[in-house]
């Protein structure tokens, strides 16, 4: 657990970034320091491992005060990611992962072989590891930035706006890995944004930050975006904030139906009887690997469909339900095969209850 | 032209060489021991920065003739002069250049050194030497070949190898020697310029690929 008791940094020239802090991150949990640049959120992060030193007030890392350790122990002790991986550009990918094990002193086949279960668990191929960071393309940078953080197996990990400078693609790409790695390792991790999208995504619990180094608000997510402290966070969440609510709302609240499905490449006979025999008009063409290709009607209609991943959110649900002609989201497994279909009807009510539940009202709340 | 005259002094002409190489590789190799200490502290130290590099300069206004002159009270006609005129000369260059070099580190990868717990020390040797190696190394270049191109000079103190062709032919208004002295320096300075291409292209493999 880090603890802050009353930290204040006051910067040569009198700029106040962080002011009289009291915050605890808990054992396990991803913390995320959020809000506009300036605020302080980074400021807070590195005090934490000493990159920048208090002016008063104690933070302590699992009940000892970090300001009477020696810094460097202190900085082995706990993974470091930077935006735009900050990796040594004259190193191997190797080299850069086996940083902090090599300061530590351990023998050449134990680096050796924590540096091949690294690749593995950040998802890099081994024959990267003879590659310098430039040959590499930022995801991949970012992932061995990650790999070098979690070398030598710390129990925190501080992560300042480590997926800033990578595209939106890949951003969601690295922050669902990030979340399937928490879900194994339980780190007590530390995560800077001023992405509230991302904040809600990853946190456990988040801190937002205002002007000036003031913690205005730090709670779950959910709570967070149901009852924000006041006027600065409302407007700092946006005018989506009931959207978001949404995000933290899972498909499995949603009944799945099932669903009639024929080949792609059925004859229009096969496609009348299978409607006839289910007694319904639409069915849904699969691909023969699973996957689905259109809704289809014995008169050779064909409407696009829109598809939710299982384990997706219930804003990927509402989503697709507004982007689909028939009214029903087709429901598809991991590898992206047919699973089912929920109806409109059904992922609006899912919406509705899961809000309410959240906010403990009828909702009047966030109807903006 | 004499090509007679070549045949007769491949000998002389060999030792002048050797000479010549034996006095920039001192010259430029005591530079690099005096220009790094200087230029870690003006990288780390601001303050100094300006003083330093400005010392550098002013040295380097000296005219060389007057220079090695001014040494003689103290070193004589010796080689010794000559490596410290040269040295000081070299350091413009050098130190310059390794400051420049340090200071292009990124500020992110000194960040991250600290945050995985690397020293001040360690940090320079590992990680702000290595990467200021590319510009350090054209330092290195640049003060060879000027270095190559000066030691010639310090015939006015009876050194200056491959110089004592200059005074030859001048003295005796003999065009050979003369020709032999500035073929010999100008392949010196492309050979030396191309070794240490190899030698760069050798300590940074990560600019390669």
């Amino acid at each position: 657990m880090i603890r802050f008791e009353a930290v204040t940094k006051v910067y040569p020239g009198g700029t106040t970034a962080v002011d009289a802090l009291d915050l605890e991150m808990h054992e396990g949990e991803t913390t995320v320091l959020v809000g506009s640049s300036g605020c302080g959120k980074t400021t807070t992060l590195r005090m934490i491992n000493r990159m920048i030193e208090a002016s008063s007030g104690t933070i302590t890392v699992d009940g000892r005060d970090v300001a009477t350790l020696n810094e460097n122990t202190l900085r082995r002790g706990i993974g470091y990611v930077i935006q735009q991986s900050g990796l040594f550009p004259h190193k191997t990918v190797l080299d850069n992962v086996t940083t902090v094990p090599r300061l530590l002193g351990w023998d050449k086949k134990r680096t050796r072989a924590r540096a091949e279960e690294l690749m593995e668990i950040v998802g890099l191929p081994q024959e990267m590891a003879t590659r310098f960071p430039h040959q590499l393309s930022g995801g991949q940078q970012q992932r061995v930035g990650v790999a070098r953080a979690l070398a030598a197996d710390p129990p925190i990990l501080l992560m300042d706006e480590p997926f800033g400078a990578v595209d939106p693609v890949v951003r969601t790409l690295l922050q669902d890995e990030l979340l399937r790695l928490q879900k194994e390792l339980r780190k007590t991790i530390v995560f800077v944004t001023h992405d509230i999208d991302e904040a809600v995504r990853l946190g456990d619990r988040i801190a937002v930050f205002r002007q000036g180094g003031r913690l205005v608000q730090y709670s779950t997510p959910a709570e967070l975006l149901a009852h924000p402290a006041d006027d600065f966070v409302a407007e700092f969440l946006g005018a989506q904030r009931g959207l978001r609510l949404l995000s933290l709302g899972s498909l499995k609240e949603v009944p799945a139906l099932p669903v009639t499905t024929v080949a792609r490449d059925a004859p229009a006979e096969t496609v009348a009887a299978t409607a006839a025999a289910a007694g319904i008009r639409w069915m849904v063409a699969v691909e023969a690997d699973g996957r689905p290709h259109a809704w289809v009607d014995a008169e050779g209609n064909s409407l696009p469909v829109a598809t939710v991943r299982d384990g997706g959110t219930l804003l990927d649900a509402l989503e697709a339900v507004v982007s689909s002609p028939r009214g029903h989201v087709v429901r598809v497994d991991a590898e992206g095969r047919v699973a089912g279909v929920s109806s409109e009807r059904d992922v609006l009510r899912a919406a509705a209850a899961h809000r309410s539940a959240v906010i403990g009202d009828d909702g009047q709340e966030v109807a903006t | 032209m004499r090509w007679s005259w070549f045949a007769g002094h491949v000998d002389e002409m060999a030792e002048l060489t050797l000479q010549h190489v034996i006095t920039t590789v001192i010259s430029v190799g005591c530079g690099l021991l005096i220009a790094f200490p200087l230029a870690v502290l003006a990288h780390r130290v601001p303050r100094l920065r300006g003083l330093i590099l400005g010392v550098t300069s002013v040295i380097f206004t000296v005219p060389s003739i007057a220079l090695f002159i001014l040494l003689l009270p103290f070193t004589g006609l010796s080689l010794t002069t000559t490596v410290i005129g040269l040295t000081l000369y070299s350091l413009v260059v050098l130190v310059r250049n390794i400051v420049e070099g340090l200071a292009a580190v990124p500020p992110r990868v000194r960040e991250a050194a600290r945050a995985m717990g690397y020293g001040r020390a360690r940090t320079l040797i590992a990680i702000e030497l290595p990467l200021a190696l590319p510009v350090i190394m054209a330092g290195v270049r640049i003060a060879t070949i000027m270095t190559i191109s000066l030691t010639s000079v310090a015939l006015v103190i009876g050194q200056g190898a491959l110089g004592q062709l200059f005074a030859d032919g001048l003295q005796r208004n003999f065009a050979e020697p003369i020709i032999a002295g500035i073929a010999l320096t100008l392949l010196l300075a492309v050979v030396a310029d191309a070794v240490l291409v190899g030698v760069q292209r050798g300590l940074t493999p990560w600019t390669r690929r």
